[in-house]
């Protein structure tokens, strides 16, 4: 169990995170049609790979205003798990 | 990170509709030339990265790309650059250049470099961009040892000049050669610098020698190393990155490297900027010299706004002892325009520093490129400096191949947003060049005004102004006086009232009194205009006071005080508007306002006073593209003389 700090700042909802994620997802793969969903990874998508999913990570590391670790991003699988992520760091 | 650098902030910033207008280009007849002015924006990496896939779907389409110069570019790096080349191709756009990138596979510097017939070498590039950073040099420390150092910097150079060569000799390409940021731990501190041997000391050693060569040899350099100095070695080093999969430098920073191998390719290929056009109020100097005059207007050492206006002056006159030729556009009577240069003890710009002097009432599009024919130089050539984000507006809508760079709101931002930008980023020097200027001196002569460039209209209706009128209140009263006794140039009585004067005014129910503010979508101008009408004769209006802020010349706004004048008057039965012009050596200006607005001359005394009058029955001036609120104004009653 992350322990957080107690700040009275409302948490941000999972539904806000997937929209967010979903405008940075239409930026990052320059497709305005695509819809995230908590199954969606990379073979899913066209241009998916290792260097644009550099990209990706780092596009959502300054848009939420967090860092993640080597390890927390080796351990990603989809995009599910990158909401997880995303709410642990918030 | 210093936004400036890392968000390019000369560069106007992303449109909101960049999907759709990227969208759009699928359809569009004039792709490149829309695809240029969409990427001549302040764009992140991933914009970045979809404009260069626009690019290169429409070349493989076989789309025409003309105007587009095209320019093949080979980069050989030790580092990974898949995320940069993208940065590279949109990066060229916004400089006319269609490029295309030749990318070896990672960390293949000396095969693509020595093998004849190498993916690199066989492509037959424009240009060979040495993309490496101090790791990919042979680099052995010896703290304290100089010959050892030494040793180690000229191998390094030498396998510099091996690659050199192996190029060279397979092709004609052109070789752009990095220096290279030193990293940003030091091993013992302010000693790194001194010692030889050390990591820094070496580096620094191999840049001085790089970039001496580098222009003996007739190759070109990008000085990587001053570009991470500007940002700072911590911010431009990512040791996070570099771990993660051998990037070379912060991604945040990828926008700017981008522009600066932009710059140079522009450059080899002859685009680059030669002339600079100064505006001048709140420019070169703080305050508008029609108003302020020359004692009211701020150049002064010791004063901070005076210092921040200096410093743009000293940069236009080093830009100039270097070759670039200097212009004034002003909105300005000219005789005034030019009294700071001639009389201003604290003026560092002469007139004879200025080769084509332009300032008159035109717009400034009209002006542009009466200099550049002036000139005889391209208007690709020209950047316009202007402290007035209205006007930068309409030059870069008239004029999309003038760079215009957009400002800071504090002007101590401005000398260094022009450097910044880099527009006079040239990859050759030749002693000609220092006389460039010089030979343009002697020419100094005002251009013909011409007709207005076309589109100024549409400009304006794109503006989205707002006018509000309310006759003079409490709230208003300290900005009112303050006009009033500070115009002279756009000020037809020049009639001088006091606190307590303008509050009767404000008081006299047969007084009309108007405070006139506009707001566009740059912002709130503020109360930029004053009318004060005294009853006179029955029925009559008599035009006591009108004046206005030269800011918001050229945009109608003076048919649109009239329309507002007479909806009054008709409300208040009024039949005649009685206008008067008393000339002063500051408002020649407005000799010809009441007649531009449709009034009757009536009288004309020697001393060049005009009268005026304009019936209000059937007077219909024409109006402008803004939208009009009236406020505040007691309801009508008969105005009449006992």
């Amino acid at each position: 169990m992350v322990q957080r700090p107690v700040t009275g700042v409302p948490r941000m909802d999972e539904a806000q995170i997937y929209s967010r994620l979903n405008g940075i997802f239409e930026d990052v793969f320059d497709d305005d049609s695509i819809q995230v969903t908590p199954e969606l990874s990379a073979k899913d998508v066209d241009g998916w790979d290792s260097l644009t999913h550099i990209r990706l990570i780092l596009t959502v590391e300054k848009a939420f205003k967090t860092k993640f670790s080597t390890s927390e991003i080796g351990r990603l699988e989809n995009v599910g798990d990158l909401v997880a992520l995303i709410k642990a760091h918030a | 990170m210093n936004p400036l650098y890392a968000e390019l902030q000369w560069l106007p910033r992303p449109p909101q509709d960049f999907s759709a207008r990227l969208k759009a280009l699928d359809t569009s007849g004039s792709f490149a030339v829309e695809l240029q002015a969409l990427a001549r924006h302040g764009f992140d990496l991933n914009q970045l990265t979809r404009l260069a896939r626009a690019l290169d779907k429409a070349r493989s389409a076989g789309r025409s790309l003309a105007p587009l110069i095209p320019f093949r570019l080979a980069v050989l790096s030790n580092s990974t650059i898949d995320m940069i080349v993208p940065a590279l191709v949109a990066s060229a756009l916004r400089h006319g250049i269609a490029l295309e990138v030749i990318k070896p596979h990672y960390d293949q510097v000396a095969q693509e470099a020595l093998t004849p017939d190498s993916k690199v070498n066989s492509s037959k590039p424009d240009a060979v961009l040495f993309a490496l950073d101090y790791r990919a040099l042979p680099l052995k420390l010896s703290p304290g040892d100089a010959g050892a150092a030494s040793a180690t910097a000229q191998g390094a150079l030498g396998y510099l000049q091996t690659l050199r060569n192996g190029i060279k000799s397979q092709s004609n390409a052109v070789c752009i050669f990095q220096t290279f940021a030193p990293p940003a731990e030091s091993l013992f501190g302010s000693m790194d610098r001194a010692l030889p041997g050390t990591l820094r000391h070496i580096v620094e050693s191999i840049n001085r020698e790089l970039a001496e060569s580098t222009l003996a040899a007739g190759d070109v350099l990008l000085d990587v190393a001053a570009i991470a100095e500007i940002v700072g070695l911590a911010d431009w080093h990512s040791p996070e990155l570099w771990n993660l999969g051998k990037f070379p430098f912060a991604d945040d920073l990828i926008p700017l490297y981008g522009d600066h191998v932009a710059r140079i390719v522009a450059a080899i290929r002859g685009k680059t900027a030669k002339v600079l056009v100064l505006d001048l109020d709140n420019t070169v100097w703080g305050g508008v010299i029609g108003d302020d005059g020359l004692e009211g207007i701020k150049i002064a050492q010791g004063d901070a706004r005076g210092e921040a206006h200096l410093a743009v002056q000293r940069y236009a006159l080093e830009l100039r002892q270097r070759g670039i030729v200097l212009a004034v556009s002003s909105k300005n009577t000219d005789s005034i325009a030019r009294e700071p240069f001639e009389k201003h003890p604290e003026m560092l710009l002469k007139l004879d520093h200025i080769a084509v002097f332009q300032a008159n009432w035109n717009d400034k599009a009209t002006n542009i490129q009466a200099i550049a024919e002036e000139l005889s130089l391209g208007l690709d050539s020209f950047v316009f400096l202007d402290d007035n984000p209205v006007e930068r507006g309409l030059v870069r809508k008239l004029l999309p191949q003038v760079s215009v760079p957009e400002l800071p709101e504090d002007p101590a931002g401005y000398a260094r947003t022009l450097a910044a930008a880099g527009y006079f980023e040239t990859a050759t020097f030749a002693a000609e060049d220092l006389k460039r200027a010089g030979f343009y001196q002697d020419n100094a002569k005002r251009a013909n005004l011409q007709k207005q460039a076309g589109g100024v209209d549409a400009y304006l209706a794109s503006l989205d102004m707002t006018i509000t009128f309310q006759p003079f209140d409490a709230t208003g009263r300290v900005r009112i006086v303050q006009l009033i006794n500070k115009s002279n140039q756009y000020n037809l009585t020049t009639r001088r009232y006091t606190d307590p004067e303008v509050t009767e005014a404000e008081n006299d129910p047969r007084v009309f009194t108007l405070q006139v503010r506009l707001a566009d979508i740059f912002g709130d101008n503020g109360m930029i205009s004053v009318v004060i009408c005294r009853p006179g004769a029955p029925q009559v209006w008599e035009i006591d006071t009108w004046l206005m802020s030269c800011r918001v010349l050229g945009r109608r706004v003076e048919q649109m005080v009239l329309r507002e004048l007479l909806a009054h008057a008709r409300a208040a039965g009024v039949e005649k508007l009685l206008g008067v012009y008393i000339p002063t050596d500051r408002n020649k200006l407005v000799v010809d306002h009441y007649a531009k607005l449709g009034f009757t001359k009536t009288a004309e005394e020697p001393s060049g006073l005009t009268r005026w009058e304009l019936p209000v029955d059937g007077a219909e001036p024409e109006s402008a593209p803004m939208k009009v609120i009236s406020m505040g104004f007691a309801p009508v009653q008969e105005v009449s003389i006992a």
